[in-house]
């Protein structure tokens, strides 16, 4: 059981529709917030937004996920380390592409995993040596199975998942919650035109209030459209020798 | 995909592209069109479908700032008037004109220059507009406003989004004691009965009748008559003063009937419209904002009773001098054709300029029917009423009219034209509505 948290959160990839989401929702609990994306400038709008619906206490800062080098003067650059740390970058990037430039499926694997890990990384520290905090890493069902249509952001969203129970694993005991969530599709820029099947397509907004519900309420990993743990259930306990022919 | 507005007909495919940012917006228009912006889809009929692509505003929902001194609101396009609602009711403010669904966004009220039941005192959504920014087919960002590119401004406050996307605007809200509304029932019972009833509720801020549309005879015209004002703090019961400004208290409603039971024939129709009237007697009593602005609201996506064929609303004004003759003459027709109306709301409008505005000084009527063939055959008949009384119908709910009713309506259609023609707009800002009436 965690106690619910009442302190400062830092978005990281506050620039997407799920980070806008996640900041709404923060906001609206009364949660102090750190808006952090490459471009902080277009942030300046969704902070007017939470000032102004909230009256919420809003800032911005440039973070650049893929800056590795940069990620602990990051951290120590905001002064108090923030309560809650969530992160939402990620980049689906195009499979075909990926697979014929291996820049391209480094920088979807970096965008995914190694920019995040190395991020939460440091924030784990911090929450470790502190002996509290809350970290919220935003992977993908698409981690638990690589399938041909998009194995190289699979990959890297199944190391951070990875990344993430192993995380767990160590700071349990430490007073930091951490969670997974795994959304499934949902109805963002980055599945804009693609045809995504109703039932199984949540709103950014539902991602938010799941990502609120688990902090609240201690989980480890949610699904943010609970089939999703069923249909996942199916795919995974497929035997390789079928799955390899399917068309998934 | 398919898109459809409110009415659910028709269905037309477009691609639909949303916009998060003016970048977005700017991409999308560089594409050269055709497409039509879109706020929430509560337009009724084809108005925010784009005839190849459709361009979302919701994804530019953000308020941007507040000024408590003048109550001027700035905020994107894509802003949900429920939204504001809810952010500045408990601070005290209300917006200066609501339609009846707040499922609406600041843009698509602007784009319908929506009025309310207000319309008599405080003129339409766009008399409150002080400025808005408005991407043009070339990508400039113009800001227009009463006394900032006049033309333009006139010309995209009830355009139909035709002059190109609103990005953001600034309007007035109005300062309000509490969330409530002061509200009179009265019951009229005939046209000259209610007609005299709205001309005595000038004085009023808020009226608006609901009218059995199938009584006939001695009985046609019918109705009830609501008419409010915003409670003012001492008029609120001793326990609600303290927090005078939430009515959050009072969320959960019912539906005083279960709508989806109710099969919409004559019958059932025509007794619940006696029912209503013979319910509605004179009162007076103090309800929420919520219930007297947005009773539908609370039953969502009530536009499903009408099953898959959707349905269609038809709104028309007539000027004052022919509205008694032309509401009989409505009233006649619907009456004989048998086809039932469900929601029939019957309201004087006030004076009103603007291009291409709505409303008008004299009587709107605003009536639900399914959409079947028998509509559409009366809805022709209705249609030519309108037309000789020197009436038009609201581009926002309609879905069928024709070109030559158009151009009867709205006087202001030239000008609007030349002014899209001379700014390069026509071929790039066009939905399915405007190029069914050669717009």
């Amino acid at each position: 059981m965690t106690a619910v948290s009442t302190g400062s959160v830092l978005i990281l990839g506050a620039a997407s529709d799920m980070g806008r989401a996640i900041a709404r929702r923060y906001a609206e609990a009364g949660r102090a917030l750190i808006l952090a994306a490459r471009t902080p400038e277009r942030l300046e709008t969704d902070a007017a937004d939470l000032r102004l619906r909230f009256k919420a206490d809003v800032r911005t800062a440039a973070f650049d996920a893929l800056d590795t080098a940069g990620h602990a003067a990051f951290l120590d650059g905001l002064g108090a380390l923030p309560d809650t740390v969530v992160c939402v970058v990620g980049l689906l990037g195009d499979q075909g592409k990926s697979q014929r430039d291996a820049a391209v499926a480094r920088r979807v694997i970096d965008t995914n995993l190694t920019g995040p890990a190395s991020i939460l990384g440091e924030a784990a520290n911090r929450m470790e040596a502190r002996g509290s905090g809350t970290i919220i890493g935003v992977s993908s069902v698409a981690g638990e199975r690589g399938r041909a249509s998009n194995y190289v952001y699979g990959a890297a969203k199944a190391g951070l998942t990875a990344f993430l129970s192993g995380l767990r694993n160590r700071l349990s005991r430490a007073g930091v919650q951490v969670i997974t969530v795994k959304p499934g599709f949902v109805r963002t820029r980055m599945t804009e035109g693609m045809a995504l099947p109703g039932a199984l397509t949540a709103e950014p907004d539902e991602v938010a209030r799941a990502v609120l519900a688990a902090q609240a309420t201690g989980r480890d990993v949610i699904y943010v459209r609970p089939v999703w743990r069923l249909i996942m259930l199916v795919i995974r306990s497929l035997p390789e020798a079928v799955f390899k022919r399917t068309k998934l | 995909m398919k898109l459809s507005g409110w009415g659910r007909f028709p269905r037309v495919e477009s691609r639909l592209v949303t916009a998060r940012d003016q970048d977005d917006a700017v991409r999308a228009v560089a594409g050269g069109g055709p497409l039509i912006a879109r706020g929430n889809g509560r337009a009724y009929g084809d108005a925010a479908i784009g005839p190849r692509t459709t361009l979302s505003l919701l994804g530019m929902d953000r308020m941007l700032g507040f000024d408590p001194d003048s109550g001027v609101l700035t905020c994107e396009a894509g802003v949900l008037l429920r939204d504001i609602l809810g952010v500045f009711v408990p601070r005290g403010w209300f917006p200066p004109v609501t339609p009846g669904t707040k499922m609406v966004t600041v843009g698509g009220m602007i784009a319908a220059d929506v009025h309310g039941k207000n319309h008599h005192a405080a003129g339409s959504f766009g008399d409150h507009v002080d400025s808005l920014d408005l991407l043009l087919a070339d990508g400039r960002v113009v800001t227009c406003g009463p006394n900032r590119a006049p033309e333009l401004f006139a010309a995209t406050r009830g355009g139909m989004g035709l002059t190109g996307v609103i990005l953001r605007a600034s309007f007035r809200l109005i300062p309000v004691e509490t969330g409530y509304i002061r509200q009179e029932t009265l019951r009229a019972d005939d046209l000259a009965g209610i007609m005299a009833m709205f001309e005595d509720s000038a004085g009023w801020t808020y009226s608006v009748a609901w009218i059995d549309c199938l009584a006939k005879g001695p009985r046609m015209g019918r109705s009830l008559l609501f008419r409010g004002e915003h409670a003012r703090l001492d008029e609120l019961p001793a326990a609600a003063r303290a927090r005078p400004l939430d009515v959050t208290l009072r969320r959960a409603r019912t539906v005083p009937f279960d709508v989806p039971a109710i099969a919409l024939n004559r019958l059932s129709v025509g007794a619940f419209n006696a029912l209503y009237w013979r319910l509605g007697t004179p009162r007076e009593e103090l309800i929420d904002y919520d219930r007297f602005f947005y009773p539908l609201d609370s039953l969502l996506e009530w536009n499903r009773i009408y099953g898959r064929p959707g349905f269609t609303q038809y709104q028309c004004v007539l000027p004052l001098s022919t509205s008694a003759d032309g509401l009989r003459a409505l009233l006649s027709a619907i009456g004989a054709a048998g086809n039932a109306s469900f929601l029939a709301v019957l309201k004087l409008f006030g004076r009103q300029d603007g291009l291409m505005s709505f409303p008008m000084e004299g009587y709107t009527l605003a009536l639900d029917f399914p959409a079947s063939t028998a509509t559409l055959g009366l809805l022709l008949d209705l249609d030519a009423i309108v037309a000789d009384h020197g009436g038009r119908l609201y581009l926002a709910k309609d879905a069928r009219m024709g070109a030559a009713l158009l151009r009867r309506g709205y006087p202001g259609l030239d000008g609007f034209q030349a002014l899209r023609a001379a700014h390069g707009l026509a071929a790039v800002f066009r939905s399915v509505q405007s190029e069914r009436l050669g717009l």
